[in-house]
C-alpha cells in the first residue's frame, strides 16, 4: 500500500476496537448526497464523504466525439475520473494520469453492466467524474455520484449502483477506509454492488488477505453498499419531490 | 466543441434588448450577477475558493511546495498559474488537451496576479539560488455560464487571500503562517452587444457578442492587466470609458474577496 | 438484458404522453420493483423473473395491460407526429442537421424543406444557428430521426426567442385541457408555439417574452410540488402591466398557434395541497447546491 512519506504508523485500532477516527469496524463515514447540482448538464450530483468532495455530471446519450468510437447497436459509455491538482495532500499534475485511466475504465464497465445502452445506438453516455478533495474512497464516491447523476438525467438502468471499499486494517476488517487507514493498512477491496440482483459490477483489491477475510470483507461491503443505496435513493426524492428551489437553498 | 449552438434568433433577441439596455435577465448594462465566496472550501489545499457569479461555478486551489528558484531570479519564488475547462463544466468542452481557451483564462489570470504584486515573490525564497517556494494556483471550473476570466481570478484572489505557507510540514520553519497578499487585482470583463457593452456577460451574451474586453485593477489605482478577446472592435474612447467602470466593480468586489463572503 | 421497451415504442404515434392525475403521482427509482398484477412491463420498466422493475426515475403509471414508468427528466425522446423546435448544427449538400434536444441529431433532407432547394444549395435556405420548427415523422431502428418541415405551422423562426424546459414538463406547460398555456397567452399577449422536446419559441413585445419567460422558468423548475397553477396565475397577475398596456399587448399578439399536444396536457392541482410561499427567488438562490 503507498506509504509515501510516511514517518511513523500511526494506531489503527484502539484496544477497545475503535478506529483512527472512533469509528466501529462496521461504521461508515457520514455520507451527504445531492441530486441535480448543475444546470448545464443532463444529470448531476454532489457527494460529500468523510473528507471526500466529489461532483459528477451526466451528458447525453448525445452524439458521438469522436465518432469512430460509435457503436451501431447501443450506446457507448465513456466516463473521465479527475483529480483537481489541489484534492490530495501533494499537488498532482493535472491531467489523467494511469491511475486516473484504470478508474475511469472500471467505472464505465460497472455502468455498461447496468445502463440498457440498446436503447440509444450510435450515442454516447458522457460520465464526467471530478474529485474537488480526496481522503480515500474517490473512486467509490465518485461512482455513487456518478449513478445519482445518471438517474437524474432519465438515463434507464437496472438499478443505482452504490459503492463502497472494505479494507484491513491492524489486523481488523473495517469498512470504507480513511486516508490513513488506506495508506497504512493492509488490504483495500473496493466494490460496487446491483442491489435488485445482489451482483457485483466493480471489484478491486489491493493488499493481501485470507479467503476468510475475504469472504467476510464481502458480505461488510454489500452491507454497507445497502446503507448507501438507501441514502443515494433519498437524494433523488428530494430532488424530484419537492420545489429544487426550496431544498437548494443555502 | 460538440454542440449547443446558440440560435440567431437568441443572439438578435439580446442584441435588440440591448440596444435598449435591457439583459435578457433584466440586469442594466453595469450590473454584475450575483457573486458567493467560499474561502477554505477544500481542506487538502493551502488556500481555496468556490466562487459562485451568476450560474458559473469556479473553484481555485492554491499549494505551496518547496522547490528551485528560476535562474535569472534566485531570490524570489515560483508562481505557476492553471486553468482547466474540465467537460463536466460545460456540454460544449470535450476531453483533452488544455484548450486555447483555458491557457487564455489561466494567462490572464496569472498575468494580473503577477503585475499587481499581490504575492510577496521574494518573500517566498528560502536559500538564495537553491531552494524556494512555488505557489500553484489550479483553477477548476465547474460550470461556465459566462465570464470565466472574472470568476477565475475572484477565486484565485480570495484562495491566495487565505492561504497558509505551509513551512511546518516541509520542516522549513517551527510553524506555518499565512500567505502574505499585497495588492489584489480584480479583472472585470465587458461584451459589446451593438452600441452598448455590458459587464459581466453570461455565455449567450458572449455568444452574440462583438468583441470582449478584460480590464484589471488593483487598489493601488492601477490597470494591471488587459485582454481584448472574441471577434469584435472598441475604440480608444469605449477603453477609457470602460477602464473607469471597472474601477469602480474593482473597488465593490475586492471588498468582497477581502471580507471573505459574498 | 431484459427491457420493456425500445425508444420510439413508448406509446402511439401522435399522442401526448399519458400523465397520472394529481393522486397518483408517486415517484420510483431505478430498481425498484413495481407493483405489476397481470400487467405487461412497459416503457421505463423491466422484467426479472416474474418481477417487473423501474428503470428510469419517473411517476409509476398502471395502465392495463401496460405497467409504466412516465420520465420526469432526460433528453427529450422522439415520437413521430410531435412538432419540435431545433436548431441547425450543420450544413450537407443534401441536408441539414438539427439538433432538438434528442440523444441525436435529427436530419431534415432537402425534400423535407418547404422550398424547392437543389443538391448543394441548402446553405442558401438554412444555415448554421437558424432555428426551425419540425415535424417528427419517422423513426428507425438505428435511433435515426426522420424530420419534415412540410406542414402547418412547420418552418424557420424570423423573430423571437427560445426558451428551453425539461421534456418531461412540457405537459405540465400545457395545461389539461390547454388552460395553463391559454391563460400565459391571454395574460401576457404573447404569441407561444411549444416545441414536444422542451424548446418554447416566444415571440412578442419584450416584456411579454420577459414574463413568458419566468413563467417557463417556474414550470421548469416546479418539480412535483403541488400549487403551480395558482403560483404562476399569482405571478403573471401580479406582473400585469396597467389595463392599457396590457390591451395593447394582447392586441399585438397573433393567432396562437396549437401544438398537437395542445389540447392533451396534464392534469392541474387540484385536490393538492396549498401553495407553498417561496415565489421569485433570487438567481444566487437557485444556483446555489452547497450549504
Amino acid at each position: 500500500m503507498g506509504n509515501i512519506g510516511a514517518k511513523e504508523v500511526p494506531v489503527l485500532l484502539s484496544p477497545e476496537g475503535l478506529r483512527i477516527d472512533g469509528r466501529k469496524l462496521d461504521e461508515l463515514r457520514p455520507i451527504e448526497i445531492r441530486a441535480g447540482v448543475l444546470r448545464q448538464a443532463d444529470g448531476s450530483a454532489f457527494v460529500e464523504w468523510g473528507q471526500n468532495k466529489v461532483m459528477a455530471a451526466v451528458y447525453g446519450p448525445r452524439e458521438v466525439h469522436p465518432r469512430h468510437l460509435q457503436q451501431n447497436n447501443k450506446a457507448v459509455i465513456q466516463c473521465r475520473y479527475n483529480m483537481a491538482a489541489f484534492s490530495v495532500d501533494e499537488r498532482k499534475r493535472p491531467g489523467l494520469d494511469r491511475r486516473s485511466q484504470e478508474i475511469s475504465k472500471v467505472i464505465a464497465e460497472a455502468f455498461e453492466s447496468v445502463v440498457f445502452a440498446e436503447e440509444f445506438p450510435r450515442t454516447s453516455i458522457d460520465v464526467y467524474i471530478e474529485v474537488l478533495q480526496a481522503n480515500a474512497g474517490t473512486r467509490c464516491a465518485g461512482l455513487v455520484a456518478a449513478s445519482v447523476a445518471l438517474a437524474d438525467a432519465g438515463i434507464p438502468m437496472v438499478d443505482l449502483l452504490p459503492a463502497v471499499a472494505v479494507g484491513k486494517v491492524a489486523g481488523a476488517i473495517a469498512l470504507d477506509l480513511k486516508k490513513e487507514e488506506d495508506n497504512f493498512g493492509e488490504a483495500d477491496l473496493p466494490m460496487a454492488l446491483v442491489p435488485q440482483s445482489g451482483r457485483l459490477v466493480l471489484l478491486q483489491m489491493e493488499g493481501h488477505m485470507t479467503e476468510e477475510e475475504l469472504s467476510r470483507s464481502l458480505d461488510l461491503g454489500v452491507a454497507g453498499c445497502r446503507v448507501i443505496y438507501e441514502k443515494m435513493k433519498a437524494a433523488l426524492r428530494e430532488r424530484y419531490s419537492v420545489e429544487p428551489v426550496a431544498t437548494e437553498a443555502a | 466543441m460538440t454542440e449547443e449552438v446558440t440560435t440567431e434568433i437568441l443572439q438578435t433577441h439580446i442584441l435588440d434588448l440591448a440596444a435598449d439596455g435591457k439583459r435578457l435577465d433584466g440586469r442594466a448594462p453595469d450590473e454584475y450577477r450575483a457573486l458567493s465566496l467560499e474561502p477554505g472550501y477544500v481542506v487538502t489545499a493551502d488556500g481555496s475558493a468556490l466562487v459562485r457569479l451568476g450560474e458559473t461555478m469556479v473553484l481555485a486551489g492554491v499549494k505551496l511546495e518547496p522547490g528551485k528558484p528560476f535562474a535569472d531570479t534566485p531570490n524570489a519564488g515560483v508562481l505557476t498559474t492553471n486553468a482547466e475547462l474540465i467537460p463536466l463544466s460545460s456540454p460544449t468542452f470535450e476531453p483533452g488537451p488544455p484548450q486555447p481557451g483555458a491557457i487564455e483564462v489561466s494567462r490572464v489570470v496569472d498575468r494580473a496576479i503577477r503585475a499587481a504584486e499581490t504575492i510577496d515573490l521574494a518573500g517566498l525564497c528560502i536559500t538564495p539560488a537553491e531552494k524556494c517556494w512555488t505557489c500553484y494556483v489550479d483553477i477548476h471550473v465547474l460550470a461556465h455560464a459566462g465570464n470565466l476570466i472574472d470568476a477565475a481570478l475572484l477565486a484565485a484572489a480570495t484562495a491566495l487571500s487565505h492561504a497558509t505557507v505551509p513551512a511546518k510540514r516541509f520542516g522549513i520553519a517551527e510553524a506555518d503562517y499565512p500567505l502574505k497578499v499585497h495588492h489584489l487585482p480584480i479583472e472585470c470583463t465587458f461584451v459589446r452587444l451593438g452600441d452598448t457593452i455590458v459587464v459581466d456577460p453570461t455565455f449567450d451574451e458572449e455568444r452574440a457578442s462583438q468583441g470582449r474586453l478584460t480590464i484589471a485593477t488593483d487598489e493601488a489605482g492601477r490597470v494591471v492587466a488587459m485582454q481584448k478577446g472574441l471577434i469584435g472592435a472598441f475604440s480608444p474612447d469605449d477603453v477609457r470609458s470602460l477602464v473607469r467602470r471597472a474601477f469602480v466593480h474593482g473597488d465593490r468586489l475586492r471588498a468582497s474577496v477581502r471580507g471573505g463572503g459574498a | 438484458m431484459p427491457r420493456g421497451h425500445r425508444p420510439g415504442h413508448r406509446t402511439g404515434g401522435g399522442e401526448a404522453h399519458p400523465s397520472p392525475s394529481a393522486r397518483e403521482r408517486v415517484l420510483v427509482l431505478p430498481g425498484e420493483e413495481l407493483e405489476a398484477r397481470g400487467l405487461k412491463p412497459g416503457p421505463g420498466t423491466y422484467r426479472v423473473g416474474g418481477k417487473v422493475y423501474a428503470s428510469i426515475l419517473g411517476l409509476y403509471l398502471p395502465r392495463p395491460p401496460l405497467v409504466q414508468v412516465v420520465p420526469l427528466s432526460g433528453r427529450y425522446i422522439p415520437k413521430p407526429g410531435d412538432t419540435v423546435v431545433g436548431t441547425v448544427t450543420d450544413v450537407q449538400n443534401t441536408f441539414w442537421l438539427l439538433d432538438i434536444g434528442a440523444p441525436r441529431w435529427a436530419p431534415l433532407h432537402m425534400t423535407g424543406a418547404p422550398w424547392k432547394v437543389d443538391v448543394g444549395e441548402t446553405e442558401r435556405f438554412l444555415r448554421v444557428g437558424d432555428a426551425v420548427v419540425v415535424r417528427v415523422e419517422n423513426l428507425d431502428a438505428t435511433g435515426r430521426i426522420g424530420v419534415t418541415m412540410q406542414g402547418e405551422g412547420l418552418g424557420k423562426l424570423e423573430a423571437g426567442t427560445i426558451v428551453r424546459i425539461t421534456p418531461a414538463r412540457v405537459p405540465r406547460l400545457v395545461g389539461r385541457g390547454g388552460s395553463m398555456i391559454q391563460t400565459i397567452r391571454q395574460r401576457t399577449g404573447a404569441e407561444i408555439a411549444i416545441g414536444q422536446n422542451g424548446r418554447i419559441w416566444v415571440g412578442g413585445t419584450e416584456e411579454a417574452v420577459r414574463r413568458v419567460s419566468e413563467v417557463l422558468r417556474m414550470i421548469g423548475e416546479s418539480g412535483q410540488r403541488p400549487g403551480l397553477t395558482e403560483r404562476v396565475a399569482r405571478y403573471l397577475v401580479a406582473t400585469t402591466p396597467t389595463a392599457h398596456e396590457a390591451a395593447e399587448g394582447e392586441g399585438e399578439g397573433e393567432s396562437p398557434r396549437q401544438g398537437p399536444a395542445e389540447t392533451n396536457g396534464e392534469d392541474g392541482d387540484e385536490g393538492d395541497e396549498a401553495p407553498g410561499p417561496e415565489n421569485g427567488k433570487s438567481e444566487e438562490e437557485r444556483t446555489s447546491w452547497e450549504t
